[in-house]
């Protein structure tokens, strides 16, 4: 069956079609719909409060011999960089693969890291889909090395993979594999890393590698095309379609599978151009690999290294060409919409002069005029603990002033442990903790969360109490207040909790606009 | 020489953007060659710039128009004009609101539709009836007899 479809499309419909059990991840473009997707179309799909979470359920789907799936964005791999790594090692008797959404260019993103290095690092084989086509076929290439391996694999997409559109051919439509039976098979020497055990399990980990080279060597996951002995481009994913365009004279070696690499092959094809040139959107990955094999190859100017790869940017790397491009009129950059319940939040924030320790989700463009309310986003969760530090070292005029700004789906991804250091390390001058309760993970377009009261499907589920967590962990004082509607009260509020040395908690509560339209849309409420 | 057509939709997060090039590359799917549709979600629908790209031929490769190389650039408002015109060719085709007879919009939010309309003049090589079917499949059925009058007025103007 052919038809038209998104690189996560592509990946949900694999999933389904090779008889995954469970899917779980967190939302984060441009992952996000892989999930959705993959529910809609009969797949058991759950968002988990954070990354490191979905992919320790997925290991345990796993360790029942059924194939699990997890989802998240690249910074998201680093919250679950703990369970990965040491999956690594055990592994687990059904496959597992984890998806990595990369963001070359941070299209909705606060950094470009490259994961294709979590390869390496945690030693976990892994693919690098260039199209839609190639994330249906190599998802269950990816499921079928996994469980002949008993290894994880990384799946690597890049945001251009996972929403441009193109024609799949859903190949196992008519006839899905079935779901893998289960059963608890006891094995504490695969399953449990104790040192003795995981010292076995690190030298299997590295014999398994050599042999999946050897697989890799075999050709299956490479294209080859011969062309001009001038020039040879070895490349993977996203850049594979724009050398096509920009060199169609040269030749190229096109790698699907880019852990362990197919070195042999690479040093045949090496030898057989005269300038050998790596393009690779992102970090010198390819090129560090094959130049520590000893195979002579040319690196793309660092200048090329920024921001995503596109023809026009390949044409100039492959002649060196470092030129600016034709840039446009300024976009008009995105803001937060009319009507959102965080509007009045910030409009206070500002006026009151209030240092803002700010955090992952729509509210980070509290950053923009007219409100300039945010002084510091580094990662999911870091609003509260960053507030702390500012809390501690300030002097004690400019710390009454800190205040940390999180969203619902960021409080219980991260920001719980946040609360924890709080109430144990106290500050002297206390804390104020703003949680922006939108009811709804409104960034990555509208996803339910554990305070949701819906799963991922919208079906009903027990909704988590804000409320409950924050006084059950211990602090001073905890209110719930509609900043929109009660926006005086909101900020003589929070002058008072301000000047107290107190642990506070304020809770600004109203619906995202855009998720109640959606949901009224679909008969929710 | 395999030619590739390359058609660039611009505008603001809201506009229906994405729905002009989701429905172009369904007529061109339907119409059996290759298609590649290429945007960035995220961020940018918050109210941001927004802009898709379709491109179509024999073969395609890279899914994103390579810079100064667009054949036809459809913008759904004037502002979005020269942030997005160093994609289109020198002798690139510019459609905007003021081709349309926006007057006769039964609401605002058809204007995607409608432009789909004009743009759809400029494509003969798909029939009006690949374009009717398509917007069909796009919208819910309450919408078709409007969407097929608003395209209309686009294509006909």
């Amino acid at each position: 069956m052919k038809l038209l479809a998104s690189g996560n499309e592509a990946v949900a419909m694999a999933a389904f079609d090779c008889g995954v059990t469970l899917g779980c991840g967190y939302p984060g473009t441009p992952s996000s719909e892989i999930l959705d997707e993959f529910s809609k179309i009969g797949g058991n799909a759950e968002w988990a409060p954070n990354e490191k979470c979905a992919l320790e359920v997925a290991i345990g789907a796993a360790y029942s011999g059924a194939r699990a799936l997890t989802t998240m964005k690249h910074v998201g791999l680093n919250v679950a960089a703990d369970p990965f790594f040491t999956i690594a090692y055990s592994g687990t008797p059904g496959g597992l693969v984890v998806i990595s959404a990369d963001d070359p260019g941070m299209a909705s993103s606060q950094n470009e890291q490259d994961n294709r290095r979590y390869a390496i690092a945690a030693g976990v084989p892994m693919f690098e889909p260039s199209d839609s086509q190639e994330c249906y076929d190599f998802l269950c290439e990816a499921f079928a090395l996994a469980e002949k391996f008993r290894s994880p694999v990384l799946f690597r997409m890049t945001t251009r993979v996972c929403h441009s559109q193109c024609i799949v051919d859903r190949r196992l439509a008519a006839a899905p594999l079935p779901r893998k039976a289960t059963s608890f098979t006891r094995d504490p020497k695969s399953n449990v890393m104790v040192p003795a055990f995981a010292k076995i399990a690190h030298k299997r980990l590295r014999a398994d590698l050599h042999t999946m080279q050897e697989i890799n060597e075999e050709g299956k996951f490479i294209i080859e095309k011969s062309g001009s002995a001038e020039l040879g481009i070895i490349t993977s994913g996203i850049s594979y379609q724009h050398v096509l365009d920009a060199a169609p004279e040269a030749s190229i070696l096109k790698l699907g599978m880019t852990y362990p690499l197919p070195v042999e092959n690479i040093r045949k094809f090496a030898a057989g151009v005269k300038r050998c040139l790596i393009v690779e959107e992102g970090d010198p990955v390819l090129f560090e690999q094959i130049m520590a094999a000893g195979i002579k190859v040319e690196n793309k100017l660092e200048e090329f290294r920024f921001g995503e790869l596109n023809v026009s940017r390949v044409r100039k790397l492959i002649a060196k060409d470092t030129t600016p491009e034709p840039v446009g009129a300024p976009g008009k950059p995105p803001q937060l919409c009319p009507g959102c319940p965080h509007r009045k939040t910030f409009e206070v924030l500002r006026d009151l002069g209030c240092i803002v320790s700010g955090d992952i989700g729509c509210y980070t463009l509290g950053v923009m005029p007219p409100f300039s309310a945010i002084d510091s986003c580094v990662c999911m969760g870091a609003s509260v603990t960053v507030g702390l530090g500012l809390r501690h070292t300030l002097p004690e005029s400019e710390a009454h002033k800190v205040v940390s700004v999180i969203g619902d789906s960021t409080f219980l991804h991260t920001g719980i442990n946040g609360i924890v250091e709080m109430v144990y390390n106290r500050p002297a001058t206390g804390h104020v903790v703003l949680i922006l309760d939108n009811r709804i993970t409104a960034m990555t377009g509208c996803q339910e969360n554990p305070a949701t009261g819906r799963k991922l499907d919208h079906s009903p589920a027990y909704a988590v109490s804000l409320e409950n967590i924050v006084k059950g962990i211990g602090v001073d004082n905890c209110d719930v207040i509609d900043t929109t509607m009660e926006t005086e009260k909101f900020a003589e509020l929070l002058k008072q909790r301000l000047a107290s040395n107190e642990c506070s908690v304020i809770i600004a509560r109203r619906p995202c606009i855009l998720a109640v339209a959606k949901m009224a849309k679909m008969g929710k409420n | 020489m395999n030619k590739v057509t390359n058609i660039i939709a611009a505008g603001l997060g809201g506009q229906g953007v994405l729905k002009i090039t989701d429905i172009l590359a369904d007529v061109i799917f339907s119409a059996g060659l290759d298609v590649k549709k290429s945007e960035v979600h995220g961020m940018s629908q918050r109210g941001g710039s927004v802009s898709s790209e379709v491109r179509f031929g024999e073969k395609v490769n890279s899914p994103m128009v390579p810079a100064g190389e667009g054949d036809i650039l459809v913008v759904l408002d004037a502002s979005q004009l020269d942030v997005a015109r160093p994609v289109l060719k020198k002798d690139g085709i510019i459609i905007t609101p003021a081709d349309v007879p926006v007057e006769k919009l039964v609401t605002p939010k058809a204007l995607n539709v409608m432009l789909l309309g004009a743009l759809s003049a400029h494509l003969p090589q798909f029939g009006e009836e690949l374009f009717l079917a398509a917007l069909k499949r796009a919208f819910a059925e309450k919408l078709h007899a409007a969407n097929e009058e608003m395209f209309k007025l686009g294509r006909n103007k």
